[in-house]
């Protein structure tokens, strides 16, 4: 037993080998021992994780009030928001689980970074004004004393929005409610078009919608690292680990018309580790699904969607992982600095990056074309067929064009439409979602985290009224669709 | 102070690696920024043992860490309420005399339609400002001001303002120019040399002012390439003279020009 103690913090080996290593000296590294012994030391005073039997320092708590399931914008904000509007500082433990910390499938790192109000439901015209607020304050929400400030690098350019003739009429309704809501979009003809970017093609536009205030694109990592970085210091948890399991509890009950109901509540959550077997039970009070393209998933885990279809206990939540390809090309006679991102009746868009005649761009596929979401493979062959006759179609200049790179990345695609799930279930009454916001999740990512904030802490949406995109619409059947051209 | 409470080391994230880019290298210039408010607030004398105490004392106290961040939104707020913005003054006098008197409280000048140019002193704020109600403000010169965001407001609302000098502004950043699209019909000359918070992402918004004959561009620290971004403003502004940074500033020496370099010094043996 005291010889167990002694070789956790002295390394396996020391006293196994003996003395005789000892005395020759070659082999003994003696910082790292005692680095080693130092930890020990510290966990064993009090404040520190020391449970004599095994090493848990790897392992999350084994009690937390709220567990965040992904670690990407939205659940970083869904964080931020929960320690900044609790009503007593450290009230709530917040664990946050992420399965992999180098964010290499991510659907914030991948994303072009775009933010636009232009959006036909007012909602979502809300959620992208806040949001652009609190990106224009960055540095006073998520200060941290003693750290460098956030520079997010973002581009004021706007958005720019072209129209067929059929989608004329939507566009123009889209703009009067864009324009109630506070936002600042001017419509433009086809030939005030002309004159402001002399190297559009005006072809088949018979109207355009332009961005002039808070419209642009930034940097995701930037704005995920700040988040990380001040969510850390306000005293949330991160784990590194997968969700597996959540042991639940069912209540049978009965409503006010006597129909059977079955609540379920989420006690603990399963955390795996990565690389090992090796799990931890968190006893938790609130599960958060932000998992991104990975969502439906951990509903299913929770139980939601088992039954007999067409019930509330069968609804499943349509959240699906869906590849989006990006493409960076050099095409040295293309637009200036004033470029905007620009969005094609036909669905393809582009964007300046940076000031190297560089353009990020790509193209939403059509429902039948839809890629295989079990890889990140970019394919190539889609650019050449679907995206560039377009952009050349409407940039002329692109026609010579070099494509430099590519990536592609997941966007949690609601099947139902295309708009965020936010709220909690209706049945599984402890699990909150933020999740399923198709694309435009990391704009509306700082709103949408002090609504689901707010639903849990007060019980109701307070500064935003997110009612449309609650969880229950999918069994009532209302969508809220956007009404957009593209 | 009261009850200090130590806290479990735990809390105290480390820095980023150096990979991650929170602040664009360029802009290290220091007083604008939470770490330069940081600074200009220590209490402490000598600046580099006192930064590292008050930094020392805040790992390991709640309250000291408090009193920072207190001290700090104090700052932040000082800069609010200069940008409030007077709404009593523009239900009463309009928004010209409004504009001007935000401009005169900030420490600037404003030039009204066929009047001289008036300096915030005493006597020139008192009664003449409050007789031009309907005369519109013509030029307005901000240098050094502290004009953010929210105070833009009282500047925009000067339709008719032809010139217009931000020079050396702290607080004037790319969001701030992304608004100046409203004075597009007037504007005729804007000069943003100096401000610390500029960079080439928001020059890329002046195209909307394309009555702008002269723009002055010069000394931007936090724009990456101020020969590229010239040209790339130049194009972008066609009937515009804009001065900035000669073109040929930031190239590298041409392949004859490296090696007659490399022929005057001796190749060590």
């Amino acid at each position: 037993m005291l010889r167990r103690a002694l070789r956790l913090g002295l390394g396996p080996g020391l006293l196994g080998r003996g003395l005789g290593t000892h005395r020759e000296g070659s082999t003994l590294d003696w910082h790292g021992k005692v680095s080693e012994i130092k930890k020990t030391i510290q966990s064993i005073l009090p404040g520190g994780a020391w449970s004599p039997l095994c090493d848990t320092s790897h392992l999350p708590p084994e009690h937390s009030d709220v567990v965040i399931v992904g670690g990407g914008v939205l659940g970083l904000s869904v964080a931020y928001w929960l320690k900044r509007l609790e009503k007593r500082q450290g009230a709530i433990r917040v664990l946050v689980v992420e399965r992999d910390h180098t964010y290499s499938q991510a659907s914030t790192v991948l994303s072009v970074g775009g933010i636009r109000q232009q959006f036909s439901l007012p909602e979502n015209i809300q959620l992208s004004l806040f949001s652009v607020e609190f990106l224009r304050n960055i540095n006073e929400y998520l200060a941290v004393v003693d750290d460098p400030p956030l520079d997010l690098q973002f581009n004021p350019s706007g958005y720019l929005f072209l129209a067929s003739e059929e989608g004329a009429t939507i566009m123009e309704n889209n703009v009067k409610v864009q324009r109630q809501e506070g936002a600042k979009v001017c419509l433009m003809s086809p030939e005030q078009l002309q004159k402001r970017f002399p190297w559009i093609s005006t072809e088949g536009v018979a109207l355009a919608s332009y961005g002039l205030e808070n419209e642009g694109w930034f940097d995701p990592w930037c704005l995920l690292q700040g988040l990380r970085r001040k969510v850390q210091s306000m005293g949330v948890l991160f784990c590194h680990g997968e969700v597996t399991r959540f042991v639940s509890s069912s209540n049978h009950m009965e409503t006010a018309i006597g129909e059977e109901v079955t609540l379920r509540r989420i006690h603990e959550v399963h955390v795996k580790m990565d690389h090992s077997q090796e799990y931890q039970p968190v006893e938790c009070a609130i599960v958060v699904n932000a998992a991104g393209a990975w969502s439906g998933r951990i509903a299913e885990l929770a139980g939601i969607g088992k039954g007999p279809s067409g019930t509330l206990q069968g609804t499943k939540l349509p959240v699906e992982p869906r590849k989006r390809y990006v493409y960076l090309w050099h095409c040295p006679q293309g637009p200036g600095l004033e470029a905007p991102l620009v969005a094609d009746p036909s669905g393809a868009y582009f964007r300046r990056e940076g000031l190297g005649n560089n353009y990020l761009g790509g193209c939403s596929p059509a429902e039948e074309e839809e890629p295989d979401p079990g890889n990140l493979e970019v394919d190539h062959d889609f650019f050449q067929e679907k995206v560039w006759p377009h952009l050349a179609r409407r940039v002329p200049a692109f026609e010579t064009l070099k494509v430099r790179r590519a990536w592609a990345g997941y966007y949690d695609y609601n099947t139902f439409d295309q708009n965020g799930v936010v709220g909690p279930h209706p049945l599984v009454v402890n699990m909150y979602f933020a999740t399923g916001f198709s694309g435009h999740g990391l704009q509306q990512a700082p709103a949408v985290g002090r609504a689901v904030a707010e639903v849990m802490l007060e019980g109701q949406f307070q500064t935003i009224n997110l009612s449309p995109f609650l969880f229950s619409r999918f069994y009532l059947g209302e969508k809220a669709q956007e009404h957009c051209i593209i | 102070m009261g009850k200090q409470r130590v806290r479990s080391e735990k809390a105290r994230p480390s820095p980023p690696p150096q990979s991650l880019r929170l602040v664009a290298p360029v802009w290290n210039g220091g007083t604008s920024g939470i770490r330069g408010l940081s600074r200009s607030v220590d209490p402490e004398g000598s600046q580099r043992k006192g930064r590292t105490l008050l930094q020392f004392l805040a790992d390991r106290f709640y309250d000291v860490e408090a009193v920072r961040e207190y001290l700090l939104q104090k700052q932040v707020l000082k800069v609010l309420q200069r940008n409030r913005s007077f709404t009593y003054i523009k239900e009463r006098y309009g928004p010209y005399v409004a504009g001007a008197y935000f401009i005169l409280k900030q420490g600037g000048a404003v030039k009204f339609q066929d009047k001289e140019w008036m300096w915030p002193d005493g006597r020139g704020l008192s009664g003449e400002l409050w007789k031009l109600r309907e005369v519109p403000v013509e030029a307005v010169d901000a240098s050094g001001c502290a004009i953010n965001y929210q105070g833009l407001d009282n500047l925009l609302a000067l339709k008719e303002l032809q010139s217009l000098s931000l020079q050396c502004c702290p607080h004037v950043d790319d969001w701030c120019l992304s608004r100046l699209h409203q004075l597009a019909n007037s504007l005729r000359e804007l000069s943003l040399a100096g401000c610390p918070r500029i960079s080439e992402r928001g020059l890329a918004c002046l195209h909307h002012l394309q009555n702008l004959r002269r723009l002055d561009i010069s000394h931007l620290p936090a724009v990456s390439n101020p020969g590229l971004v010239q040209i790339l403003v130049e194009e972008m502004l066609p009937n515009c003279e804009v001065l900035g940074a000669d073109w040929a500033q930031g190239l590298k020496l041409g392949p004859e020009e490296q090696s007659r370099d490399t022929a005057s010094s001796p190749i060590p043996a």
